[in-house]
């Protein structure tokens, strides 16, 4: 008999193998925000893991997410030799086990980029290590926009559009599952510790630097397979499409999402993608006066807005401040 | 491994920051099993030397064994996982855990499960996480928290917090364990049942303990041996009757006397 | 030589600005512990204001430039960006003041983001042209100066300097020889004890935010004579590449953010001059200051100048 998680983490594949047959149902449109919302959800959780539960400060996450996506973009381009060899498995077989590869390279690269960042910037604290992130996420960027073999600042198109609904959505079931069964572990409490007070935590024996470069690296690793499901979702990407602004959005879900709390990252990722849809349908409607229209238009006003009058009314968030329940193993 | 041979050995430790050494050429030994304590005035340099002994600080010369084996200068996590356990003048909690989660999370250093078994979630992890859940609930019973288990930790009443963090030291399953101020902020029945529980954490572990505190009640009561600093310098060392007289002592604590000073017949 | 002079002369300019800006991150953080997100943007703010006062002040000169007029300019933005600052920190962050570093960052990048999106709305996305207070063009070197006359100097580059300076040592005399900077000063040492000593901190903190900002709409008035073409997302990079500058000087020092910025404009400059020699592509220009600042923080957190604060066990 499976253990419980694992079975809950099999059933929802199920579940999102089946929804995914259905999937041509939704319109166009719609199909682009539930992906959106499933690639957000990868993104804030994994960056939960590091903000949320091991309070560490990361304001770079995007950079992570770029490595990735150029990552993949550059396997499934590149590397068509590897789809020719699995072939003989069949369409649906070779493109699967295709993308799945182009995922781990992803995950992998985006990976490693945290591991290099996140050893020489986690023995700083709070605004210092927020800001050596933003750092190093500029100092991504600016590499990949001098890298002419991808594209530089014009971008990379991508040829395959391989992200589908079941690989967004068995993703986003999968990071969910590792983080969850991580933190609820003794071994994953450490992480908490870590954020609670450092200096107790060393002093109980446990290794914080470990601790902060593990949920760095894990995070990064989905951020990057997130970035590589968004590769294939918009089959083009550029430098400035994973700038400090999207490394703020991400940020904004966690906190949005309360700090902690997986479950809140969740809901405040698919709030957060459907709020600028929902925004440019209200700038849209005939009874607004033009110059409100025009100001909802720019939808970082009111998003901005929002994030100021979050940190003043509910700083910790929607679920923030609920204890986690001591899960047993 | 001789039980003659001093279990922490402190030999001339000095540390400086900048200009002002808060440590001095400082000597102390502790044995297995000994309950030791270290006074003196306010700044005289004890959490300092807490401080030198768990890795905090690194001493400026002079060498710090546990066991036989230099810690100094060793990072907090490893000296702990040596066998040295600490509790903090200021309590220090994980504030946003459960009273049961705080000493759970002591046991991570004795995991033999580590992040892909977290993951795997197999049978032996399932073993060891239900080894470690009655192992902390049975410390908790013993130290009279366990009703609380899963409170949290910040709903306890001072005195129990006091406790909590160090049924969170021996978790960790030390060999010696130093204890900052426990005593500050109780009340006299509270200071009593506090020197028992101190006795009664040295008799059933079998650790030695170094006490840093302000209240002679509770010093002179428990410790068997005392060192006296000031100013960074031990000044005094022996069991509670000794230092009770000596005069070095008296002149940390209480100044000298104005005709002590002029000159007078001492 | 001669190149390495002129490089370093536009350095030195373009370090006269970001060290202006730079003061402003450092006496905040030196009073708060907190980077104020938003003082690049405050910067843009000073820009567009002279650009809205100018025309007014110009009407005396009949359009023409006139250095009465571009003094005027410079003031009347200093002023404004001075209660922008204030009403800033009364509004979002005073009320956060006891809350968790975290949050008020947050809400720092908030108003950061609300400032050059709305002065995109108000102002437009495209850039604007500053007009012309000061005539400027290039000094005439005199002859006997030999070799150097193939410097080129702009006047605005001259005056950038001079107003830089004078507004350096003016701060220093406040912060010196005042009773506020005296505050100041007490503030970002110990807070608990400056307010039991009668100080009104809140006073202290809001003069601190008007003073910072001022010199950022300063250094905003500065730049648009150097380099007429403004947009509201001009304080992006200025201001992150100034915050760099603080930190490099050492974040809560005065004369480190002013040494800071010199050193970083110079580097810059150099760097993005001596491209070719150097096999950097140009590009990085901008990576330079990040590359920097990761530099600073690996090895020496604390800056040039700063000192180390121990946390207490």
């Amino acid at each position: 008999m499976l253990e419980r998680s694992k079975l809950t983490l099999l059933g929802a594949l199920v579940v999102i193998f089946a929804a995914s047959r259905f999937s041509s149902h939704i319109g166009p449109y719609y199909y682009d925000i539930v992906l959106s919302i499933g690639i957000n959800i990868i993104l804030g959780v994994s960056l939960n893991l590091v903000n949320g539960y091991t309070g560490q400060f990361s304001l770079g996450h995007a950079g992570f997410m770029s490595v990735g996506a150029y990552a993949a973009a550059c396997f499934t381009t590149y590397a068509t030799g590897v789809l020719a060899v699995l072939a003989p498995l069949g369409g649906f077989v070779s493109v699967s086990i295709f993308f799945g590869l182009a995922l781990c390279v992803a995950g992998m690269a985006a990976g490693v980029a945290g591991l290099l960042v996140g050893i020489p910037s986690l023995r700083l604290k709070g605004d210092y290590l927020a800001i050596v992130t933003l750092g190093f996420g500029e100092i991504i960027k600016v590499v990949i926009e001098n890298v002419d073999a991808l594209g530089g600042a014009r971008g990379f198109s991508v040829a395959s559009g391989y992200t589908n609904l079941f690989w967004v959505y068995a993703m986003a079931a999968i990071t969910i599952y590792v983080v969850l069964n991580l933190v609820n572990s003794t071994y994953g409490r450490g992480f908490i510790t870590v954020r609670d007070d450092e200096i107790a935590a060393e002093a109980m024996g446990i290794n914080t630097t470990k601790y902060k470069v593990l949920a760095f690296t894990l995070a990064a690793f989905f951020a990057g397979i997130a970035g590589g499901l968004y590769a294939h979702f918009k089959q083009f990407i550029n430098p400035e499409g994973f700038n400090f602004l999207k490394s703020v959005d991400i940020v904004t879900m966690v906190i949005l999402g309360g700090m902690g709390s997986t479950a809140g990252v969740v809901l405040a990722a698919i709030i957060l993608t459907i709020l600028p849809e929902w925004l440019r349908w209200f700038s849209e409607q005939p009874f607004l006066p033009h110059w409100l229209a025009h100001l909802v238009e720019n939808r970082m006003i009111p998003y901005s807005l929002l994030l100021i009058i979050l940190m003043l009314t509910r700083p910790q968030g929607l679920f923030g401040g609920v204890e986690l329940k001591r899960k047993k193993a | 491994m001789s039980e003659q041979e001093p279990l922490l050995d402190l030999r001339d430790v000095t540390v400086q920051f900048g200009g002002l050494k808060a440590v001095s050429g400082f000597n102390f030994c502790i044995r297995h099993g000994e309950l030791t304590g270290l006074i003196g005035p306010n700044g005289a340099g004890k959490t300092t030397i807490f401080n030198l002994i768990t890795g905090v600080y690194r001493p400026t010369s002079g060498s710090i064994l546990f066991e036989g084996k230099s810690v100094a200068g060793k990072k907090p996590y490893l000296i702990t996982k040596r066998g040295i356990a600490r509790t903090f003048q200021n309590i220090r909690l994980f504030a946003s855990m459960s009273v049961f989660d705080n000493v759970r999370a002591a046991f991570n250093m004795h995991l033999r499960h580590g992040i892909s078994h977290a993951l795997w979630r197999g049978k032996g992890l399932a073993a060891e996480e239900k080894r470690v859940e009655s192992e902390a609930r049975e410390l908790l019973d013993i130290f009279h928290l366990g009703k609380a288990c899963d409170a949290p930790c910040t709903s306890l009443s001072y005195g129990d917090q006091r406790r909590l963090e160090i049924v969170r030291a021996l978790a960790t399953r030390p060999k010696l364990i130093l204890l900052d101020e426990p005593a500050a902020g109780m009340n006299p029945t509270e200071k009593t049942d506090l020197m028992e529980l101190i006795r009664f954490v040295q008799e059933k572990y079998q650790i030695a303990v170094l006490l840093v505190e302000h209240d002679m009640r509770v010093v002179m009561g428990i410790c068997q041996r005392i060192a006296v600093v000031d100013y960074g310098v031990k000044i005094a060392e022996g069991a509670a009757s000794e230092i009770k007289s000596n005069p070095a002592v008296i002149r940390a604590y209480l100044g000298v006397a104005e005709d002590e000073e002029n000159g007078a017949a001492a | 030589m001669i190149e390495f002079l002129q490089q370093l002369i536009n350095g030195l300019s373009l370090g006269a600005i970001y060290a202006l800006i730079a003061l402003g991150y450092t006496m905040v953080y030196g009073v708060l512990r907190f980077i104020n997100f938003a003082h690049g943007d405050v910067f843009m703010i000073g820009a567009f204001a002279g650009l809205y006062v100018a025309p007014v002040v110009l009407k005396f000169s009949n359009g023409g430039p006139s250095w009465p007029g571009a003094f005027l300019v410079l003031v009347a933005a200093m002023v404004i960006c001075a209660i922008l600052g204030i009403v800033i920190e009364k509004l979002a962050y005073r009320p956060l003041r006891n809350r968790p570093r975290l949050t008020v960052l947050i809400t720092a990048i908030g108003v950061s983001l609300f400032l050059e999106n709305f002065g995109q709305y108000a102002f437009g996305v495209d850039p604007q042209s500053f007009p012309d207070l000061i005539g400027d063009h290039a000094i005439n070197i005199p002859a006997w100066c030999g070799p150097l006359t193939d410097l080129t100097i702009m006047v605005s580059q001259v005056l950038v300097f001079a107003v830089t300076l004078i507004l350096l040592v003016a701060l220093r005399f406040i912060v010196t020889k005042t009773k506020l900077g005296m505050a100041m000063r007490a503030l970002s040492v110990n807070p608990v004890a400056t307010s039991l000593m009668g100080v009104n901190n809140d006073v202290v903190i809001s003069f601190t935010f008007g003073l910072g900002s001022a010199l950022a709409g300063a250094a905003g008035i500065l730049i648009s004579i150097q380099q007429p073409s403004i947009d509201p997302l001009m304080g992006l990079q200025p201001g992150i590449k100034a915050f760099v500058a603080a930190v490099l000087g050492g974040i809560g020092n005065i004369p480190g953010a002013a040494l800071g910025g010199v050193l970083l404009g110079v580097i810059e400059t150099l760097v993005v001059g001596y491209s070719d020699r150097l096999h950097i592509p140009s590009g990085y220009r901008d990576a330079v200051a990040f590359f920097l600042l990761i530099l600073i923080l690996l090895f020496k957190p604390t800056g040039l100048l700063g000192r180390v604060e121990r946390e207490k066990v």
